[in-house]
């Protein structure tokens, strides 16, 4: 049953560029894929560990950048430059890790939101390096593999979906992997994995790269994808937004970080008219989702079909 | 051999919870622990464990481990199933067993011998290997939860009363559990309220009160201990 519908998404995914009319749809779509690939890192931190990383975008911003700069202004290709966007996200996090991961709940939130603040300034006022406001714009498409080009909108989904593919992958084997029954046993029960033996600070530490590296990642193809960037992309409420995303989608889960990503996206373009008045709309739908289905759209959806199931 | 010598532990600037404490594990011993609840069992087990900082010292095999990380201690061969059975209630009775062994967890076939060996100890488990663990019955989460600090195969067993809260009959049939384990070589201490049950498979044993031991002997002569007649056992 959930293969079935993991196919037929794929399936979809890949026909996409065929059925949408105008490009103008296609771009909509594949900024939703670069968003839930960076929901998905959240979802590594938080959904496996239960660490509520606020500073999130910024290490979006940090791939993004890395990636702008290198290409702009060092001259590197997109791949290599796509490659060390990655490590610095990593890089940082691992130092932003081990010192925010001796503090807990709330703290730690607290803290990833003040890096998350910092490195957004940054962007903002290092105006010689990042453009500022105004940011960075004719960010070089990347260079074409033997006959494969990537110049055009089409092949630029492709490469995205292609990512989204790679991240989904990633957590999948992860969960399923002795790590990740370690994130979900430190998230049951702290005290009891240390008991069991498990290094929990280290465990945290490699969980809190994962889910950088995945913000660098989505970063990276959002400067590769938009060919432009600004600092707006990094702020406290873009983490804010992926999170709701999160949380609607399902948190913990597989498919949450996509589905709630698609969904929302979707509803937030057909209310663009409303600005920032959608919010009417976002609010009160998460307060239904978070009481009737506390698992978000994918952990409602199986609880459901195990329901049928039993049947 | 395990070997503690005036052991403290302190919960800020209260009273201590354990003071002076020295108590020795020999090898092939089952030593029980008694008192009643707040005499500083618990704690005594996560000094061990390296879960608390701790004064004095605690020797095992020859290694002062008392500053020791717990993952290094399980490592070392100490492993703890703390008390009240808890288990990683989202996942299934395998993967919490697993999660035991994550220690040794480069030893592939280490880990699968040990699995068997749980299962074979509690056969109940072997059935329930793909539930999820907050599915069971409290005396199998129990099994499971004495399975998974046997997964680290651990040369010395700490078990933080594994009988409470259990019927009668499951309490006998845990600590006749323990009592094989420690036949079959694993050092054993293990903390009781129960003192009968526990005393009837243990070595030796000795009583904690207020954070101090108050008396300690060997299991039959700590049987018809006046003191302990009438504080555990109700006779």
């Amino acid at each position: 049953m959930r293969r079935v519908l993991w196919i037929i998404a794929a399936a979809v995914a890949v026909a996409i560029p065929f059925l949408v009319p105008k490009t103008f749809y296609l771009q909509i779509v594949a900024g939703a894929y670069i968003t839930a690939i960076a929901v998905y890192g959240l979802n590594v931190i938080l959904g496996y560990t239960g660490l509520l990383n606020l500073g999130h975008a910024a290490f979006f911003g940090i791939g993004a950048y890395a990636v702008a700069l290198l290409e702009t202004k060092a001259g590197w290709p997109f791949w290599p430059a796509l490659l060390a966007g990655c490590a610095a996200s990593v890089v940082l996090g691992a130092m932003v890790g081990s010192v925010s991961l001796r503090t807990r709940g709330n703290y730690f939130a607290i803290f990833t939101a003040a890096v998350g603040v910092m490195i957004a300034i940054v962007f903002t006022n290092w105006q010689e390096l990042t453009g500022g406001n105004i940011g960075i714009v004719n960010i070089p498409p990347p260079p074409s593999i033997g006959p494969l080009a990537f110049d055009g909108d089409v092949p630029k989904y492709y490469l995205v979906l292609g990512a989204l593919a790679l991240t989904i992958l990633i957590c999948r084997l992860v969960r399923h992997s002795l790590v990740g029954r370690t994130f979900v046993a430190i998230a049951d029960n702290e005290d009891l994995a240390r008991a069991a033996g498990i290094d929990v600070a280290r465990v945290r530490l490699t969980a809190f790269m994962l889910s950088t590296f995945l913000a660098g990642l989505a970063g990276g193809m959002f400067a590769m994808y938009n060919g432009n960037l600004g600092p707006d992309q990094t702020g406290l409420d873009i983490t804010f937004e992926q999170l709701l995303y999160l949380v609607i989608g399902g948190i913990g889960t597989i498919a949450g970080p996509l589905v709630g990503t698609l969904v929302l996206v979707g509803i937030s373009h057909e209310l663009q008219g409303m600005q920032q008045y959608r919010f009417l709309i976002f609010g009160p739908l998460l307060v239904l989702l978070v009481r009737f289905f506390p698992l978000g759209i994918a952990g409602g959806f199986s609880r459901l079909t195990a329901r049928w199931a039993a049947r | 051999m395990l070997e503690i010598k005036n052991l403290g532990v302190r919960y800020g600037a209260a009273s201590p919870a354990l003071e002076g404490v020295d108590l020795t594990v020999r090898p092939g011993e089952c030593v029980t622990l008694l008192g009643a609840n707040g005499s500083g069992k618990t704690s005594l087990f996560c000094a061990l464990s390296g879960l608390i900082p701790s004064t004095g010292q605690i020797r095992f095999e020859e290694r002062e481990i008392g500053r020791m990380r717990p993952a290094a201690i399980v490592a070392l061969g100490i492993a703890q199933c703390p008390e009240g059975r808890q288990l990683f209630p989202d996942l299934s009775v395998e993967k919490n067993l697993r999660l035991g062994a994550y220690v040794g967890r480069r030893d592939r076939r280490g880990t699968e011998a040990a699995l068997e060996r749980v299962c074979t100890l509690f056969p109940d488990v072997r059935d329930k290997l793909r539930s999820p663990a907050g599915a069971l019955s409290g005396g199998q989460q129990q099994m499971v939860a004495i399975g998974r600090a046997l997964m680290a195969r651990p040369k010395l067993l700490l078990l933080d009363e594994p009988s409470l809260g259990l019927a009668p009959k499951l309490v006998e049939a845990t600590l006749d559990a323990v009592a094989e384990i420690n036949r079959a070589g694993t050092m054993v201490l293990l903390a009781e309220q129960n003192a009968y049950a526990a005393l009837s498979i243990a070595h030796r044993g000795y009583v904690l009160a207020n954070g101090r031991v108050v008396l300690e002997g060997s299991a039959s002569a700590l049987q018809q201990n006046e003191l302990v007649k009438k504080a555990f056992i109700g006779a």
